[in-house]
């Protein structure tokens, strides 16, 4: 085992209270494995992986749980140690290639940085192993390219300068923060691709943060779901697309268009909005959205429980106690999220078009003052 | 890039034709009558008259101007009303006095200045930063000529540990030389009137920087905090660099740009300080020379002395923009052309 | 802190700078207005500072008024002579000392909040309008108009506005109409530089454009829908601008080129016990004292206004 999140809790103080933005969250990545954490924004997954690599933004903190990287505690190491593995066996790269890179050095000079941070070589063999870098990252005549400005670069071409750096001193973690939602479809096939091909190529594990199931299911070994800064689903990623089992999951899977859908239908969407964070609803985060909200689930906050091989966090699994519930149960609950699902789009279907003439007259009230005052 | 710097200077030199219209408005238009004032208030219409002739100031205006524009190309900035004497030699007399000091105020100001931002920006919120951004409020309030006297009170009327008036004791003034009086003493290796001069500039350079600190301080912090909170310093500390390294060479780097351009900018506003602060400490610069001469209608001297600052102020921001391109290779290397 | 708060709350629309810029729907122009003095309320009054900072503002003004209107209040006359009590050190009788001529300096102090804010805010309404006319025309006509007028408004910022300022004074003659005057003229670029800038970018606006498309006039375009959005800008300018002009003004009158005797202007009385320095040091402890806090307390007011009205700098 590779990296070993366990029960991390990552709060940050605002003026009004506590912002818990990872609440308990625990999942292992492998060396050589491509894992997943999945979620909207403000899930707590970017949250989860700058606290891995010690990088919170102040007054964020880590207050809860363990890290456990190689069998070393992070928690423990002093900022020193941390910054030796920062760049060096753990590495990173962020969404917005455009200006994750810094505009006033060469690309170039800051890969070397990153290799003469921590080894010690001349700088004219860093710059060699920087070109092989470039080239390895899948960019045109590294030679020359080594030497340009970030802004005389395209972002896909960013994006691979970027992971070129990561890749600087052969971590064996690359921490993948939404590497391609800045970039263009075509472009996105292309990184995810080489980070797979990297994966291959150099056993380097990799732990890809995402908001996007498209991306999770052509790139990720196993899946992690978040939801309101808590693991809500844990599968393999043929299991989890195959057979959602959190509501949540299963609402975000069906509301994706597909070609074959019925197009008088409107497309499924999850209902009302990720809560504040100061104002969590009581008992399970994702009640108030739910289909398939009983009352338990108003009062009680779920746990994690295992269910054949994977986790999920609800109660259609499991008893108040946080037992987990037979085969039979949880194949029955499947089919119940399911049919919950379905009944909430044609409900959907029909309060949208009843609200859709009230906005329409709302609209033509508007108009109509609007008309007035500016005579 | 040269082509860019030559584009520049081009620009400039309409910038300055209006400078001169303007002060030429202020002073021949605008103003009344010099005679008076310089001939005494008691001198017989006459004399007036064939003085006014003897300076040109019966000519038509535009004439007037053609004239000054005409002389000021080939260096001749008219004679002063009173010494004689050309404009030019009159200033070329005083102008190191002022350099000087205008000089080593902006340095000092922008070391402190950007060193204090610095801080304030890494200790956000917490003590350092309050203090920093106290003297910088402080620092902008002061009228210039109180924290010179203020300065004065203190170090020469109660301590007495530094002088309050003049660049250098009387018996160590160095003559011929440059007229920087630095220069002239390291040049003669003469460490005793060096050691006079500095510090008869001290408190000259408080006073005169204090107001420019306080603008490059909340400046370099404000820049600061804005590149702290940028992607790119993330990625730097994602690779494992130091705290210093990200500040200085990735954070402080960024952040210079908007800096430089404001140390520019204070450079001209340090010359327009410079007369209140030359006044305050009897500094032999252009600074007080100008209030002398415009206090008594000395129009020609005061052309010379606004159009001398005006061409520096100038010249200065071409500096800037130059140091600004060089430090910015995005302006280097066109992605942005002409800003 | 703001890094990490924008994050969590991702899925709100991010309170920007959007306001300042102008992103409101058309005809939202009136309500801006009134919004916009709502925000420079709530921004004085959420800052310790600031909140000060009115407080004492108000209270210079009171005092203005009633040493101008009452003066009888005064326990003695600022202006008489009585050169029995010459350079008396601070006392019980005389707060601050007394002057060369024997005249109370707390009472000179007091009132000469009078001329101070009065030159502070008369010269800021002389650039204000200039700069503001000028700006305007030209950010909205462009072309021709604006290279002009911002040429001529480069030129001024090429020579040290304290420099201008004396040579206009020295041309105009002493007098404190003359000094609001040269202040007033010499920061004009500054505030046209801002309505410009501001113009530029909110007359690319869609509002904009559907006002021409409606067919509102120019004048009316930029009255009814450019300024009010240049409005919060103004705001912050010309508070911290009135600081400038009261710097300006005792620098003026510290060179002797403000008030007549023997009216009590702070830097005229600064620049007259210049001289006595080292024997009466409260001769310019006091004045200097008073510049520095009435300055301090316009700017702290500006910063709070700013805060008040741009969400994003409060965070600087």
């Amino acid at each position: 085992m590779l990296l070993s999140v366990k029960n991390l809790s990552t709060e940050f103080p605002v003026k009004k209270g506590i912002v818990r933005a990872v609440e308990d969250v625990s999942f292992d990545v492998d060396a050589g494995e491509i894992l997943a954490i999945v979620g909207e924004s403000g899930s707590g997954k970017s949250v989860t992986s700058l606290s891995v690599m010690g990088l919170l933004a102040e007054p964020g903190r880590v207050a809860a749980g363990s890290m456990e990287f190689e069998g070393r505690d992070l928690a423990t190491l002093s900022e020193k140690d941390y910054r030796e593995l920062r760049g060096n066996d753990m590495a990173m790269i962020f969404q917005e290639p455009m200006t994750s890179l810094n505009p006033v050095y060469r690309v170039g000079k800051q890969i070397v940085e990153a290799i003469r941070t921590h080894e010690k070589v001349s700088k004219k063999e860093a710059r060699e192993r920087a070109i092989d870098l470039l080239r390895k990252v899948g960019i045109p005549s590294p030679e020359k390219r080594i030497d340009d400005y970030p802004h005389q670069m395209s972002g896909g071409m960013r994006q691979r300068v970027m992971i070129a750096m990561a890749l600087a001193c052969n971590p064996k973690l690359l921490i993948a923060d939404e590497p391609t939602t800045a970039l263009d479809v075509t472009i996105q096939a292309q990184i995810l691709d080489l980070l797979r091909r990297l994966r291959d190529d150099t056993g380097m594990a990799v732990l890809l943060i995402t908001h996007d199931l498209g991306v999770v299911s052509e790139t990720a070994d196993r899946v992690v779901v978040m939801y309101c800064g808590q693991v809500v689903e844990e599968a393999e990623v043929r299991a989890l697309f195959d057979h959602p089992m959190h509501p949540y999951t299963l609402g975000l899977l069906k509301s994706i268009p597909r070609l074959e859908d019925d197009d008088t239908k409107r497309l499924y969407m999850i209902k009302g909005m990720v809560p504040n964070p100061l104002e969590m609803p009581p008992g399970c985060h994702f009640s108030d959205r739910c289909d398939s909200c009983m009352d338990i689930c108003r009062t009680q906050m779920p746990k994690l429980v295992d269910a054949g091989g994977r986790k999920v966090r609800c109660f259609l699994y499991e008893d108040a106690d946080g037992h987990v519930k037979s085969d039979a149960a949880i194949a029955e609950a499947e089919a119940e999220a399911v049919a919950d699902a379905e009944a909430a789009r044609e409900v959907e279907t029909a309060e949208a078009l009843l609200a859709g003439e009230e906005i329409r007259e709302a609209e033509l009230e508007e108009l109509g003052k609007d008309e007035e005052g500016i005579r | 890039m040269l082509k860019y710097i030559l584009k520049r200077i081009l620009m400039v030199i309409p910038v300055l034709l209006g400078v001169t219209v303007i002060i030429f408005m202020i002073t021949r238009v605008l103003a009344s009558d010099p005679a008076p004032v310089v001939l005494g208030e008691h001198a017989t219409p006459e004399a007036m008259e064939a003085w006014r002739a003897d300076n040109g100031l019966d000519d038509p205006l535009w004439l007037q101007y053609v004239n000054f524009i005409a002389g000021a190309v080939q260096g001749d900035l008219g004679t002063s009303y009173y010494t004689h004497q050309p404009v030019t030699q009159e200033i070329a007399a005083r102008f190191p006095a002022t350099a000087e000091l205008a000089v080593c105020a902006i340095i000092v100001a922008s070391l402190l200045g950007v060193a204090l931002g610095v801080l304030a920006a890494v200790r956000r919120n917490k003590l350092a930063d309050n203090v920093s951004m106290v003297v910088a409020l402080v620092g902008v309030s002061m009228p210039i000529f109180w924290s010179g006297i203020l300065l004065i009170l203190l170090f020469s009327g109660i301590l007495h540990v530094l002088p309050s008036s003049g660049r250098v004791s009387p018996l160590l003034q160095p003559t011929g030389g440059t007229g920087f009086f630095i220069l002239d003493t390291i040049m003669r290796g003469d460490w005793t009137a060096l050691g006079d001069v500095l510090v008869h500039l001290i408190l000259p350079t408080l006073a005169l920087s204090l107001y420019s600190m306080a603008i490059i301080t909340r400046m370099t912090r404000s820049s600061m905090i804005e590149t702290l909170s940028a992607d790119y310093i993330r990625t730097a500390r994602a690779k494992g660099l130091s705290k210093g390294a990200v500040n200085i060479k990735h954070a402080l780097r960024n952040a210079m740009l908007p800096i430089s351009t404001v140390i520019g900018l204070q450079f001209g506003s340090l010359l327009g300080g410079a007369l209140l602060t030359e006044t305050v400490f009897a500094w032999p610069g252009i600074g007080k020379f100008a209030v002398d001469c415009v206090l008594k209608s000395d129009f020609p001297v005061v052309q010379g002395i606004v159009l001398l600052v005006a061409v520096i102020f100038v010249i200065m921001n071409l500096v800037v923009d130059i140091v600004y391109a060089y430090l910015d290779p995005r302006i280097k290397y066109g992605a942005k052309e002409e800003g | 802190m703001s890094m990490a708060k924008n994050k969590l709350l991702a899925t709100e629309p991010a309170p920007s700078g959007e306001a300042l810029l102008g992103g409101k729907p058309a005809g939202a122009s009136k309500e801006r207005r009134v919004s916009v003095w709502k925000d420079v309320l709530a921004g004085i009054v959420s800052n310790k500072a600031a909140l000060a900072s009115a407080i004492f503002i108000l209270l210079l003004a009171a005092i203005a008024l009633v040493t101008k209107f009452f003066p009888q209040v005064l326990p003695y006359d600022p202006y008489a002579q009585n050169l029995s009590e010459s350079l008396l050190g601070p006392s019980a009788q005389h707060w601050f000392g007394t002057d060369i001529q024997g005249r109370d300096i707390f009472c000179r102090v007091l009132v000469g909040t009078q001329i101070t804010l009065t030159v502070g805010l008369a010269a800021v309404a002389i650039s204000l309008f200039a700069g503001v006319l000028l700006g305007s025309v030209a950010g909205y006509k462009g072309g021709k108009w604006d290279t002009v007028i911002m040429r001529v408004m480069d030129m001024m910022l090429s020579i040290p506005s304290i420099l201008l300022a004396i040579a206009i004074m020295a041309a105009l003659g002493p007098g404190i109409e003359k000094a609001v005057v040269a202040i007033g003229l010499v920061a004009i670029p500054e505030y046209a530089r801002i309505v410009r800038s501001e113009i530029l970018s909110i007359k690319e606006n869609d509002y904009v454009a559907a006002a021409r498309v409606i067919g509102d006039s120019n004048a009316k375009i930029v009255f009814k829908h450019v300024l009010p959005n240049v409005l919060p800008s103004i705001i912050v300018r010309a508070t911290l601008g009135i600081s400038t002009a009261i710097l300006d003004a005792a620098a003026l009158g510290f060179l002797g080129l403000g008030v007549q005797p023997p009216a009590a202007e702070w830097g005229d009385m600064l620049g007259r016990g210049r001289n006595e320095l080292f024997r009466a040091p409260w001769l310019m402890i006091f004045p200097g004292l008073a510049i520095t806090l009435t300055v301090l307390a316009f700017n702290l007011l500006g910063d709070g206004i700013r805060d008040g009205l741009d969400p994003k700098a409060r965070k600087r």
